[in-house]
């Protein structure tokens, strides 16, 4: 049986993960920041369940499940951070979130 | 293989948008274009339990929050375009493109050697094997997880929770707030004008005219008139001549008390 090769979706996901970087790295909305990193965990668990199929184990599935958990998890409180930030400050830009500077 | 060469330039693509688009609505889209595309990645690599985990939570759930939060934040709550740290954007986008090279050339260098397939691990069905290793291996990670999940629900309401510092005003409060800026400043303490009903228009977006003829600002709401969505006073006395029209009344017969605003307009044909 013919068997396709993994290394093209672990290429796929690194780019999904530098992608994700680099908008967490340049965008200001806070939400937008959160989209990214959910665009890296995502990134990540197609690694995890390619690797899976590489090594014919199912513990990679098992790997992506928690992360996947974890994730909606994170979102939840995430979300409810940024709506606490943005009623007290009116703004949701990860750059007015800066007192502690100060 | 051919699912993931069409999936791949699209996932791509979409995950791309999500660094340009200035509305945080499209990047929420694109982000769904991803997890689709993910999600069917995820079926061609033996993961249809995963795939299904997918498209629920990520695009049942974590995706409806984030909508929800843009809603509730304003969803033309758009990016700054100002940097606070100089260089940073330029820095960022460099230290990707170095990222992404060295992944993308590392793992391609890499031979990952023969695919073992997961065809002997899914033998028995891929939920099957997954719940037997999720409730044996891993059976102390998945009760943790129910520890976190209790954590995360509880720590969101606290978070979401605002405390009331002063009591809800009631109606007597309100009544008196209103009497009493009547007395200092004025302002009429009853209902605002309702807008105008006119032959072919009563809808909220027509202004009541004044005695003397021009709209009144009052009676429609200041939403509209910010959206520039009012109908003006020609438009209505264009109208009115057409209604005439229509029901064969006498063209001027006892209106020029009542429509003063149309005067203007028909004065030539007069």
């Amino acid at each position: 049986m013919w068997r396709c090769v993994m290394t093209p979706y672990v290429v796929l996901s690194s780019i999904l993960f530098t992608i994700g970087c680099v908008g967490v790295l340049t965008r200001r909305n806070a939400i937008v920041v959160f989209m990214c990193v959910e665009l890296m965990l995502n990134a990540s668990n197609l690694a995890l369940v390619a690797f899976s199929k590489q090594n014919g184990n199912l513990d990679g599935q098992v790997t992506a499940f928690f992360v996947m958990v974890v994730a909606a998890a994170e979102v939840v409180v995430g979300l409810a951070i940024i709506m606490t930030i943005f009623r007290t400050r009116r703004s949701a830009s990860v750059d007015d979130a800066s007192l502690l500077k100060y | 293989m051919a699912t993931f060469w069409v999936l791949s330039p699209i996932m791509v693509l979409a995950a791309l948008g999500i660094l340009f688009v200035r509305k945080a609505v499209h990047a929420a889209l694109l982000l769904a274009i991803v997890m689709i595309g993910l999600a069917m990645l995820y079926l061609s690599l033996d993961a249809p339990f995963l795939a299904a985990v997918q498209v629920a939570v990520y695009m049942g759930a974590i995706l409806m929050l984030f909508l929800f939060v843009l809603m509730l934040v304003g969803v033309d709550a758009s990016d700054s375009v100002i940097e606070t740290i100089r260089g940073q954007r330029a820095l960022a986008i460099i230290g990707g493109l170095l990222l992404g090279v060295v992944l993308v050339v590392g793992i391609g260098q890499v031979s990952l050697g023969t695919t073992v397939g997961l065809d002997d691990a899914n033998a028995s069905g891929n939920i099957p094997a997954l719940a037997n290793l999720l409730f044996s291996d891993w059976v102390f990670a998945f009760e943790v997880t129910s520890a976190l999940l209790i954590t995360a629900a509880v720590g969101a309401m606290v978070l979401a929770h605002r405390e009331r510092l002063e009591p809800k005003p009631t109606q007597a409060d309100l009544a008196a707030r209103r009497m009493q800026d009547y007395a200092t400043s004025g302002k009429h303490p009853g209902n605002l004008p309702t807008p105008g009903v006119f032959a072919r228009h009563n809808a909220v977006d027509t202004p009541a005219l004044l005695p003397d003829g021009t709209a009144s600002e009052a009676s429609i709401s200041r939403v509209l008139a910010a959206r520039g969505t009012v109908r003006s006073a020609p438009a209505m006395a264009e109208d009115v001549a057409e209604v005439e029209k229509q029901i064969g009344a006498a063209p001027h017969a006892g209106r020029g008390a009542s429509a003063p605003a149309t005067t203007e307009e028909e004065a030539p044909a007069t």
